[in-house]
């Protein structure tokens, strides 16, 4: 892993948070939408915090599919969940929202799963696994 | 929307919708993956077509189409859920099984090396999204 491809896991990490924490600032703006006008959410793609959020989710596509051209699904799923803490925190000190302690021994336990899967390697190398197997074989 | 009472048929009917959920997500995510597998290092491909090559070498891939197509069921399957029960309920209990089933599917369909170190991980996030909902 280079610090390249770990600035990539961070925008998707960041991308993501940020990216739901827009539209949900933007909505909370509109106010709720009648399922009668479904016009009203059309509008809403067009006031800037739904923009800014949709922009925003876009970059988090690209870079998550970048990640997966590189490294395993098992390994930047957990990697990415950080946008879970991310987002408990805007909620909190942004939004402003109660946050109650399971909700923080929740982030304490994303963060540990994080912290396992990053100390790991990000590809599984098939070549090299099909290699080892092939040598069991062998030696059996 | 006020808490209903769990009856069987309640009972059965929201495990079937996050069921629904969970399978289309994991399907999705799956074939994502493996279609970038299959594409290769976007970077490389950036690098020697640039960013629009990169583009059409991901819409261009039918494996991916198919992954997006799940995903977007995933996406309906969860509106539909919404409407009929609460999103506390929901929202985690898909996201977190999601995770899990997410790292079964990897071990069997993408054949990656799932390590008790990955395992953890899941299960920790896992835990994790699902306290989130409290």
């Amino acid at each position: 892993m280079t610090f390249r491809r770990y600035m990539v896991l961070a925008a998707v990490t960041v991308t993501s948070a940020c990216g739901d924490s827009f539209l949900a600032q933007g909505m909370k703006t509109i106010g709720p939408v009648s399922i009668h006008h479904p016009g009203e959410l059309f509008h809403a793609i067009f006031t800037p915090w739904v923009a800014a959020g949709i922009v925003l989710l876009i970059g988090f596509f690209a870079s998550y599919l970048t990640a997966l051209s590189w490294a395993d699904l098992t390994y930047v799923l957990p990697a990415s969940s950080l946008g879970y803490v991310i987002m408990t925190a805007l909620a909190r000190f942004w939004q402003h929202e109660h946050v109650s302690t399971l909700r923080w021994v929740g982030v304490l336990f994303i963060t540990a799963g994080v912290g396992f899967v990053t100390r790991g390697p990000a590809y599984t190398d098939h070549k090299a696994q099909t290699e080892k197997e092939l040598a069991e074989e062998v030696s059996r | 929307m006020t808490q209903a009472p769990l009856s069987p048929h309640l009972f059965f009917a929201t495990a079937a919708m996050i069921a629904s959920i969970v399978v289309t997500a994991t399907a999705g995510d799956v074939l994502t993956a493996s279609a970038m597998r299959q594409i290769g290092d976007l970077d490389d491909i950036r690098a020697q077509r640039g960013i629009l090559g990169s583009v059409v070498a991901v819409i261009t891939n039918a494996r991916f189409g198919v992954g997006v197509f799940c995903l977007a069921l995933s996406f309906f399957a969860l509106l539909y859920a919404f409407s009929h029960r609460e999103l506390s309920l929901i929202g985690p209990a898909a996201t977190s099984l999601t995770f899990v089933a997410n790292a079964v599917a990897a071990k069997f369909f993408l054949k990656e090396n799932v390590d008790r170190r990955r395992w953890t991980a899941a299960i920790f996030v896992c835990i994790g999204v699902a306290l989130l909902a409290f």
